[in-house]
């Protein structure tokens, strides 16, 4: 008999079982929006891939963009909780199991993707009974079914000791599935030291074999990219790009599940605002990185200005997928500086005059008129200005300009907002980023298929086909945490009542701080009136 | 070993199409419906397109000159398709001809995204003819593959969700194999050509062995007009052009 606390009991273990009318519906709701998908897939199936919006030259679309992402989010998970585990991070503790959630159901439906994109779906298993070793393809197949075995165990491992709880706690009204199931699947632990100490060593031999096993499959799924000559896709940073952009979407794919789980399962004493801090650091230092990379690709790119590069990245730059592009850029510029405003500014600034709502409205819309007056071309004669006037791209470009100053007196206005909710601060950047990091992989896939070198430039719009298969994947995504939620607890109990003894243990001790000393003097220089006064 | 290639003379090209129509009626190509040609899902296995492609034409009005360029598969000696594909459904043969395997293609589009000349095209319906035309279809079949057990490649009419592309006519090389072998001797140079090489209007297009030196491919090779298509990409291809002029 396992035995776990009272407040663990009550957050953790009980809520699984009760199951109340909003669960039904939202669950009905999803699983209809899954079975909308299955329909669709089965129509794409019978009338052909013509149905979606894919063709000569953009032979691939959405399904590609969701495989992308999809695979990506997956990171969130194992590799975050294998790196903080290995590095033996506190803090850790609280997030490990949703982490660990999301790239198990990330990796389902990203591989799903893959299935619907095939002409021949009914041929799917040549690719492991006629594989060819040289296509990145199958690299693939065998890094994701490597990284799809590995994180399930890994998933599973820890969760041993918390299904041997829901066992043994199981109130007597339980349903008798529900303790066959945990019997089952708790494998005989009974939680003895030799027990303990297996497990131990597996989740941490599991640990470091993931990670090589994640960058694999990033870096793979980028070399399907970048193995072929097309232009602005055969580039070495790639792999590393890829990978950073999978991390940085994971953490916010990650932000959104575990604010999701905290509101439903009322988990505040679990995940912490000092939790949401510290994954905000690493989610600030990604955003950086992943700055560095896509300016780094374009910079080159720019520079280059090959023959059949320079069409590729005209259109995202200020071509037909400027949209997509700019509103990526500048999700990840709002995401960065709503994680950054809150921790960098003092709250004794609060009585500065720019934080006052008229103040910084004022200041926004001023450098706003400003800054359309500066862009406004100049013009000579009235035709041509009317004409510039009323052309779609001026007007764009305006109102991006504007968009961009209302975010900044948004964000003005926002910042002791932000810095009282952090969680909803970084709710809102995790939200920027995967929507950015969704655009990424479109502004990646689609502007190289739509220019090829030797074929007419095309156009790509994706069809009600391919929308919907998108829908009801995300909606597969939601319905599997719906399940799993229900059925195992969404915080490691086992790890939660380690950690707290770990750090009642540190309480109780007493660091010694070194000794004081003032700081020796140097010469005759002075600097000032006060230089000289020794430090206290 | 042969190594089959073709030369393709621009300065005696007209741009007639002839290539594509007659690879059309061999290689039996359904023609694409209007909405779907509106989308680009036609499929011409031998294209004639504007050159250079997606550029203002050269000149000002009325000095303005059209060139066309005619684009069967490429044939390349390191061909960026097969490494691709996942499965072996195409392939570079003992002759250097590269095949498609319709059998085994799980319609993935790697190889249609890999490839720098967009000599390959996917089947986003199964096939459809009008009933005049379905009874006039090529009746020639190629279904014993040289590495694989179950293939089927050239004019046979194609599944659905499959990648197909020009094969330098597989079917009449595999006639021509027949026939020499019933004679009792190797493959000759001559011994074969693709449809589009017998139909060209302005004898543009020259077929023929490689690896033979005295062949007409291997001395129009030789010439200082020759070049080849998107040399920079690595690919070597076995297609090769006369310039114009």
């Amino acid at each position: 008999m396992l035995r776990v606390e009272d407040r663990e009991l009550k957050k953790l273990v009980l809520p699984l079982l009760d199951v109340s009318p909003a669960y039904y519906i939202t669950g009905a709701a999803l699983l209809a929006l899954v079975f909308w998908g299955v329909f669709v897939f089965a129509y794409q199936t019978i009338y052909d891939l013509g149905v979606t919006g894919m063709q000569r030259p953009a032979y691939w679309g959405v399904y590609m963009v969701n495989f992308i992402f999809f695979i990506g989010i997956s990171h969130a998970g194992t590799l975050i909780s294998a790196i903080l585990r290995v590095t033996q991070a506190e803090w850790r503790r609280p997030i490990t199991r949703i982490a660990e959630a999301i790239t198990a159901f990330a990796l389902i439906v990203g591989s799903l993707q893959i299935l619907f994109d095939l002409g021949r779906p009914d041929r799917f298993l040549y690719v492991f009974f006629f594989g060819r070793t040289q296509s990145p393809l199958l690299w693939d197949a065998m890094s994701v079914t490597a990284y799809f075995l590995g994180s399930i165990t890994y998933l599973y491992l820890p969760l041993i000791p918390d299904l041997a709880i829901m066992r043994d706690n199981l109130p007597d009204d339980a349903p008798a599935w529900r303790k066959r199931f945990y019997t089952f699947f708790s494998f005989g632990w009974r939680g003895n030291k030799s027990q303990w100490i297996r497990l131990e060593k597996a989740v941490a031999v599991m640990a470091i074999l993931i990670i090589p096993i994640a960058v694999s499959v990033h870096t793979i799924i980028s070399w399907i990219l970048a193995t072929t000559v097309q232009p602005g896709w055969h580039s070495t940073v790639f792999g590393p790009y890829f990978v950073v952009g999978a991390i940085f979407s994971g953490i916010g794919a990650l932000f959104i599940t575990m604010t999701i789980a905290r509101r439903i399962f009322h988990l505040e004493d679990y995940l912490t605002i000092k939790t949401y801090n510290f994954l905000s650091y690493l989610l600030i230092a990604m955003t950086a990185i992943w700055f560095y990379f896509t300016f780094a690709e374009y910079m080159t790119l720019a520079a280059g200005q090959q023959r059949a590069e320079w069409p590729v990245l005209a259109s995202k730059l200020w071509g037909m997928y400027m949209p997509s592009f700019w509103v990526m850029v500048w999700s990840m510029v709002a995401a960065f500086w709503i994680l950054v405003i809150p921790r960098v500014i003092p709250k004794s600034f609060k009585s500065l005059p720019i934080f006052q709502p008229r103040m910084s409205l004022g200041a926004a819309i001023a450098a706003g008129v400003a800054m359309l007056i500066v862009i406004s071309p100049i013009h000579s004669k009235v035709v041509t200005a009317m004409a510039a006037a009323t052309s779609p791209s001026f007007d764009l470009q305006s109102l991006a300009w504007i968009a961009v100053f209302a975010g900044i007196a948004a964000l003005i206005l926002g910042t002791y907002w932000l810095k009282e909710h952090v969680i909803a601060g970084t709710v809102i950047a995790s939200v920027f980023i995967v929507e950015g990091m969704w655009l990424e992989r479109w502004n990646i896939v689609i502007p190289t298929m739509t220019h090829p070198r030797l074929i007419a430039f095309g156009m790509y719009t994706p069809s009600w086909i391919e929308w919907s298969l998108t829908l009801a994947s995300f909606a597969l995504f939601a319905f599997m945490f719906m399940v799993f939620f229900k059925l195992f607890p969404p915080i490691s109990v086992w790890e939660v009542a380690e950690g707290r003894v770990v750090s009642e243990a540190k309480e109780t001790i007493e660091m010694p701080m070194p000794p004081v000393t003032s700081p020796p003097r140097r010469g005759s220089f002075t600097f000032g009136a006060r230089r000289g006064v020794p430090r206290s | 070993m042969p190594k089959w290639s073709m030369v393709i003379d621009l300065d005696k090209c007209v741009a007639c199409q002839g290539c594509s129509i007659a690879c059309r009626m061999e290689n039996n190509t359904p023609a694409a419906p209007p909405d779907q040609a509106a989308m680009g899902r036609e499929i011409r296995w031998n294209d004639v397109f504007p050159w250079p492609p997606n550029q203002a034409e050269p000149g000002e009005y009325p000095h303005v000159k059209t060139y066309y360029m005619t684009r069967p598969c490429q044939h390349c000696e390191n061909p960026p398709c097969i490494k691709v594909c996942p499965v072996q459904a195409t392939y570079k043969g003992e002759e250097g001809i590269v095949h498609q395997n319709y059998s085994r293609c799980i319609g993935c589009r790697f190889c249609t995204v890999a490839c720098p000349y967009g000599v390959r095209y996917f089947n986003w319906y199964a096939p459809e003819w009008d009933p005049t035309m379905r009874q006039h279809l090529n009746p020639d079949r190629v279904e014993s593959g040289e590495f694989v057990q179950e293939h089927t490649e050239g004019p046979i009419p194609r599944p659905k969700g499959v990648v197909e592309k020009c094969t330098f006519c597989v079917q009449r090389h595999d006639k021509a194999l027949k026939k020499a072998a019933e004679e009792g001797r190797a493959l000759r140079d001559s011994d074969y050509i693709p449809a589009c090489v017998q139909t060209c209007t302005g004898k543009a297009r020259y077929f023929g062995d490689m690896e033979n030196p005295e062949s007409t491919v291997s001395l129009l090779a030789q010439e200082r007009r020759a070049f080849r298509l998107l040399e920079e990409v690595g690919t070597f291809p076995k297609v090769i052009y006369l310039r114009e002029g």
